[in-house]
């Protein structure tokens, strides 16, 4: 620790005022602001003094992250060691199961085998397609933050490292390297940067990355081939498709009869985007979430309560045709990135309703739509991303309606009760705001003491 | 025979939505969506243009413009096709009824007239407007379902430019780059909200 603090020092130089560097010191400063307590502290007395800083927000939901991100890579190599297992069962040589290149060769160079047992080796395996991902995400958006804080002459700011975190996990294992490089530029540039930067954008910055690659690559994030790092899938053999794919196609028998059950899909030990497995996982972080209150539960809870209605709905009506309408609402739960999104991603607390009704709301407009989608869509099993960007669509008009509706209820209810009560009400304000806060009528009269603003 | 007309409410409404799906009406579109109260005004007039002219559209087309459509007149006339004469008409429709629109609004609502201004004549030039009577025909639409769909297509407009000026009011706190700012931003905002309504696109009712 003391070694880096000196290195940082010493680097500090060059990135000074007049120095060579100084329009990249935003580079320095998000090194060192991540790695030590930022500098610079707010002086002065009209501040809230609390623990909890921008910092410390974002690395909350990166701690609340951390099961899902273990379970991504013990999955993704569980998942792939299955398959060649099964494979190499059927016939197969394992090189010819395994998929061809760098990752395969590096993995057989450490001897582990594609053993399912091998919880070791599952993770290792897991690891050669979750971390590659993960650092191009990181060299490439971060590249992009850098030249933008330059360029505006701010810091980076820590919201990057949610964005980053969360957009490998929304991915496939097998997707190439330079799409994971091109999602999160879009990301980064066209749903952030351009906005201004860190809660000033309208839309969730790793969900639009997402759905460019989605449309603009379907082949490499979407089919059976692509959820399963092994080669020589089929559907008669060992099958690539996710239980969300062939639930909402086929039926839950169907999905019993691939030999997932409701407690795999819960656990996590399904082939899927990395990180989006495991509902548990995702349960734990929704806990730290809501614990913490860095999370909105009443997003979550209006997911929840919009997927159980709208579920049950089309349980009632009913279908002979279409088995997704049979499908009861803990599992839509399960499946897909249903928990990833209505905890990590509805959640986001600048592309989602701020106003506490409007929350309900736009959590409820997830829950319904991403239902309605995986059920009336044939074009897509999956709903929950394109669901929240939907909503993230409509959040500002929820707000909207909220503050004015807020508004008028405040403004008749003054009109109404007797001034008497009013200021009986307003000093019982000010006392709970502290005696420094004017209220009411005093602002106007203090307003012409201020310092000009 | 209800479910029918619903799921084509449904489908003029979100599957293809006149301004992110077709990209239809872009100019008042993008012009009128700086307030809340603006765009919704405009969203009503054009929810109510559209619902009015597409059946009317409809009428004429079917018994004035198409092939053999002037037969009731006289059997001579069956032979004359005078459907090169739509575009022209529709235009005259549309024109017409925006001049009575917003005479009716100047007489109820002189503050919503004033807020509208110039834009409620620019509906007349809306190709959202003509498009929907231009869709109406190509599809073989009977007079009920245009109706329907004139009021969907309207309501789809409505919705996305009301949930554009709302995005536009929360982005007074952004901080856009100056090449980017006012219709720039608008564009990529267009393009990220079109993505988001790619959601509805693929479902068949």
């Amino acid at each position: 620790m003391k070694l880096l603090r000196t290195l940082l020092d010493r680097a500090e130089a060059h990135f000074q005022e007049g120095k060579p560097l100084h329009r990249i010191h935003a580079l320095h400063e998000a090194v060192d602001a991540f790695a030590f307590t930022p500098g610079k502290v707010t002086t002065g007395a009209t501040h809230v003094r609390d623990a909890m800083d921008l910092k410390r927000l974002m690395m909350t939901v990166v701690f609340a992250l951390t099961p899902a991100v273990l379970m991504a890579m013990y999955n993704t190599g569980l998942q792939a060691n299955l398959a060649i297992e099964r494979l190499v069962a059927a016939g197969a040589s394992p090189s010819a199961a395994a998929l061809d290149g760098w990752r395969t060769a590096l993995y057989l160079a450490l001897g582990l085998g594609f053993d399912s047992g091998n919880v070791l080796a599952a993770f290792v395996h897991g690891a050669l397609y979750y971390l590659p991902v993960l650092i191009v995400t990181f060299a490439a958006g971060g590249a992009w933050e850098v030249i933008f804080a330059s360029a505006r002459r701010h810091e980076v700011n820590e919201g990057f490292i949610v964005t980053a975190m969360l957009f490998p996990l929304i991915l496939p294992p097998t997707i190439p390297l330079w799409q994971v490089a091109l999602g999160i530029t879009f990301g980064v540039v066209v749903a952030k940067e351009v906005f201004g930067g860190v809660g000033m954008n309208i839309f969730n910055p790793a969900l639009a990355g997402r759905a460019f690659l989605f449309f603009a690559y379907p082949g490499e994030i979407s089919g059976e081939q692509v959820w399963i790092a092994a080669r020589g899938l089929s559907p008669d053999g060992v099958s690539g498709a996710t239980p969300l794919a062939v639930a909402v196609d086929e039926g839950l028998r169907a999905v019993a009869e691939r030999g997932f059950g409701w407690l795999d899909s819960f656990l996590g030990f399904v082939p899927g985007s990395m990180g989006e497995t495991s509902a548990l996982a995702c349960l734990i972080g929704a806990a730290i979430l809501v614990v913490t209150r860095v999370g909105s539960y009443r997003t979550m809870a209006g997911v929840f309560l919009g997927t159980a209605l709208t579920a049950a709905l089309f349980n009632g009506v009913g279908s002979a045709s279409n088995p997704a309408f049979a499908m009861p609402f803990w599992w839509h739960m399960v499946l897909g990135g249903w928990a990833f999104g209505a905890v990590f991603m509805a959640t986001d607390p600048v592309s989602a309703a701020f106003t506490r009704r409007g929350q309900w709301i736009y959590g409820f407009l997830i829950g319904a739509l991403v239902v309605a989608i995986r059920v009336v869509n044939p074009a897509y099993p999956e709903g929950m991303m394109l669901a929240i960007l939907f909503a993230n669509i409509f959040a500002p008009l929820i707000d909207w309606c909220q503050v004015r509706a807020y508004i008028k209820r405040r403004s008749k209810r003054d009109a109404e009760e007797p001034a008497l009560h009013r200021g009986v009400r307003y000093r019982r304000l000010r006392g709970v705001l502290g005696a420094g806060v004017a209220v009411g009528g005093d602002a106007a009269g203090e307003a012409g003491d201020e310092p000009q603003a | 025979m209800l479910e029918h007309y619903l799921s084509l409410l449904f489908q003029s409404i979100f599957v293809e939505n006149m301004a992110l799906a077709f990209f239809l009406g872009m100019c008042s579109f993008l012009a009128v969506s700086r307030r809340v109260e603006t765009a919704v005004g405009l969203g009503a007039a054009v929810v109510f243009v559209l619902g009015v002219t597409a059946p009317m559209n409809y009428l004429i087309m079917t018994h004035v413009l198409r092939e053999g459509a002037l037969a009731w007149i006289s059997p001579s006339l069956a032979a004359v096709d005078l459907t090169f004469l739509s575009f022209l008409t529709f235009i005259g429709t549309i024109a017409a009824m925006v001049q009575i629109v917003e005479m009716v609004i100047d007489r109820f609502s002189p503050a919503l007239y004033g807020v509208l201004g110039v834009f409620l004549p620019l509906i007349a030039v809306n190709c959202a407007i003509l498009g929907g009577s231009l869709f109406l025909v190509e599809r073989n639409y009977t007079l009920a379902e245009s109706a329907v769909f004139g009021v969907g297509s309207g309501a789809g407009f409505a919705l996305a430019i009301v949930a554009l000026a709302a995005i536009r009011e929360k982005m007074r706190y952004s901080r856009v780059p100056a090449g980017l700012q006012g219709l720039g931003i608008t564009f990529i905002v267009t393009g990220l909200m079109a993505i988001g309504f790619m959601i509805f696109s693929g479902i068949q009712l």
